[in-house]
């Protein structure tokens, strides 16, 4: 859109009072069409930290597909042993140091990402999809489906998460794969509650009863009326399940179930730095920053589609 | 009952669009433990009328007495615990929920609250043009053109095709729920009090715009309101209804000339006068409208009444025509009933 089509935007009369017949603006018929995608970029291009976000998780990704298929850009092999080196400061040589294996906790840290954000966007998807599909059918069908859909889940949410999902990996056999889908599984109950609630909400609306009154169906109600108004608290939740997830991927790696060694990954490497805490706390601060300013971006950038898909918190 | 409904439209049967019998709605009040109702609230009880084709019928009363019930049954967002719905010829309360689902697009309803009835993530085209696209009656491609037009009908420009809902003022809004609702070309509109929630000062450009589009587009509409000096301006007639039951139904001339329902009489005397020196006799009715869970037994108005008779206790009247096309329930024009000689 040109700067001189933006002025007259700007200056067109506020849609106040009822004199709506004024003159349009001419050639304003063929008028922007926007899609939802370009909205949400251009919320996050106007919000400067969801834009530093967007470009942080862009470089995380950048460098978790690097370092998958191009390993000989790492200076150090971050899985080879090397005894002589343990547990070195942070150097010239070593930027973070070294653990007590002596591997440099730089390239760890980097290959590190490929676990982490795998594991945190797998595990998020699986609950998201599964929350948002029985949080739907509880709030929207109501009567017997929302009782036994809910019951289900007040089930799981009554046993601590943790404890879940280690019974889910007993169950399912250690490995990082099986990790992600029990902690996916175990973030079920709260998707499936906040969307619930949403929908129990948002059908009560005239919107609603209009799409009924005009003909949809009852699919085509959720899609278009229902869900779109539920996609700020999902998202908000979403971005902050990220977070959880690659927090309990470490706990779970911590206690030997998740990630197995020699493997890098930011929770487990937190875990094992912990008993060099006083001796080497290079072996905490780099992976607990890495996780930090990782979690700090997802929720950042969610804020910004947050507000790039609310018409009303959009600037013009 | 149902002999004084029939002869209602003795009148000869002028083209009817709308007739509706004995429709009744029951909401469960109290459940038990296994979820059967034990208690029931009346909210529509035993409610005939007839719409004629091209005419506004106005339906009055205060809140809680049913009349948005009756327009939700139309619309089909609640179904009648009893009764029939005669649309066009068409009985769709006896249709199934497929076939029903034709006739839909031909009953649409006008909202009452502008704020509520737009969703709020969609921009005003795509909210006109979905009824068009649900309901397949144009092209893709001729959308858009008969978007702008539905626009320029309801008094909108057509570069307010791509703003949002909060952009617009209340009135702005009500006009999109007026071109949503035209957008499929319906018979039949219901106007859920489409001007309550608006200031003074727009609703009767609202009411205007209305009125207009009944002449440019041969619409019928239902017109629900709880004010009878709203209806005045808009309605051809006028029923009067009252905690679930008709109580009277008149020409708005016949109507508002002579009310014969005491309690047609009650709502025309608390219309405002615009005369601050003309002397009125407001009639003030006492207590409040019983609960529309165990309604009484008599006439539902019985207990707020100042022109009880005798009987007005025992059986709610039937609606009879007393005049020509002019229908009452109550006893005291009930010709043979225990109050007839008070007429």
């Amino acid at each position: 859109m040109s700067m001189a089509k933006n002025k007259l935007l700007a200056t067109e009369p506020a849609p106040s009072g009822e004199a709506l017949l004024g003159g349009k603006p001419a050639g304003a018929s063929k008028e922007r069409r926007v899609s939802v995608w370009k909205d949400v970029l251009a919320g996050i291009v106007s919000n400067k930290a969801a834009l530093a976000s967007a470009i942080f998780i862009l470089l995380l990704a950048a460098i978790a597909l690097v370092t998958k298929f191009f390993p000989q850009v790492l200076p150090y092999d971050p899985y080879a042993q090397n005894l002589s080196e343990s547990l070195l400061g942070p150097s010239a040589q070593h930027w973070f140091g070294t653990d007590i294996q002596g591997r440099d906790i730089f390239c760890r840290v980097l290959v590190g990402t490929q676990i982490t954000l795998t594991v945190g966007l797998a595990a998020v998807a699986i609950s998201l999809f599964a929350g948002v599909l029985l949080g739907s059918v509880a709030g929207y069908k109501g009567g017997k489906w929302d009782t036994v859909i809910m019951r289900v889940m007040d089930m799981m949410l009554s046993i601590p998460s943790i404890l879940l999902a280690i019974a889910i990996m007993a169950a399912l056999g250690p490995g990082i794969e099986k990790a992600v889908v029990a902690i996916g599984l175990v973030a079920i109950p709260e998707y499936a509650r906040i969307v619930r609630s949403e929908i129990l909400s948002i059908k009560e609306n005239d919107y609603v009863a209009a799409a009924r009154v005009i003909g949809d169906s009852n699919a085509k109600i959720v899609f278009k009326h229902v869900l779109p108004n539920v996609l700020p608290s999902i998202i908000v939740r979403a971005t902050l399940g990220i977070s959880t997830a690659i927090l309990d991927a470490a706990a779970l790696g911590f206690l030997g179930l998740g990630v197995q060694p020699p493997a890098a990954e930011w929770g487990d490497m937190l875990g094992r730095g912990r008993n060099e805490l006083f001796r080497a706390p290079w072996l905490m601060i780099f992976p607990g920053l890495a996780i930090t300013l990782t979690v700090l971006a997802f929720n950042l950038l969610g804020d910004g589609i947050r507000d790039g898909l609310d018409p009303k918190a959009r600037k013009r | 009952m149902s002999e004084n409904v029939e002869s209602q439209s003795a009148a000869p049967e002028q083209d009817v669009l709308l007739d509706v019998r004995h429709l009744t709605k029951r909401f469960a009040a109290e459940t038990n433990f296994f979820g059967r109702a034990t208690s029931y609230v009346q909210a529509v009880d035993d409610v005939s009328f007839q719409i004629r084709r091209g005419e506004a019928f106005g339906l009055v009363g205060e809140s809680g007495c049913g009349k948005t019930t009756v327009g939700k049954m139309l619309v089909n967002l609640l179904a009648p615990t009893s009764g029939t719905i005669i649309f066009d010829g068409h009985d769709l309360t006896a249709m199934k929920r497929s076939e029903r689902k034709r006739y839909c697009k031909d009953i649409q309803l006008i909202f009452q609250d502008p704020y509520a009835s737009l969703n709020p993530r969609m921009r005003i085209g795509d909210i006109i043009a979905e009824p068009i696209i649900t309901n397949n009656i144009l092209p893709k491609d001729q959308v858009e053109s008969r978007v702008d037009e539905l626009l320029e009908c309801v008094g909108l420009a057509n570069y307010m095709r791509n703003r949002y809902p909060h952009e617009f003022s209340g009135g702005q809004r009500q006009r999109v729920g007026i071109a949503r609702a035209l957008a499929v070309n319906p018979k039949l509109i219901v106007c859920d009090e489409p001007v309550s929630a608006l200031d003074v000062s727009i609703q009767a450009q609202v009411l205007n715009l209305l009125d207009d589009l009944k002449e440019r587009f041969g619409l019928t509409y239902l017109f629900i309101a709880h004010g009878l000096n709203v209806v005045k301006h808009v309605s051809d007639r006028v029923g009067v209804m009252y905690l679930g039951k008709m109580m009277e139904i008149a020409p708005k001339k016949s109507l508002y000339a002579d009310p014969l329902s005491p309690y047609t009489q009650a709502l025309l005397s608390a219309i405002p006068s615009v005369d601050p020196a003309a002397k009125r006799e407001r009639i003030i009715l006492e207590g409040d409208v019983p609960s529309p869970i165990d309604p009484p037994a008599g006439c539902r108005f019985a207990g707020r009444c100042f022109a009880k008779v005798e009987g007005c206790d025992e059986v709610m009247p039937p609606l009879s025509e007393v005049k020509p096309d002019h229908c009452v329930a109550c006893h005291r024009f009930d010709a043979g009933g225990p109050g007839a000689a008070v007429a």
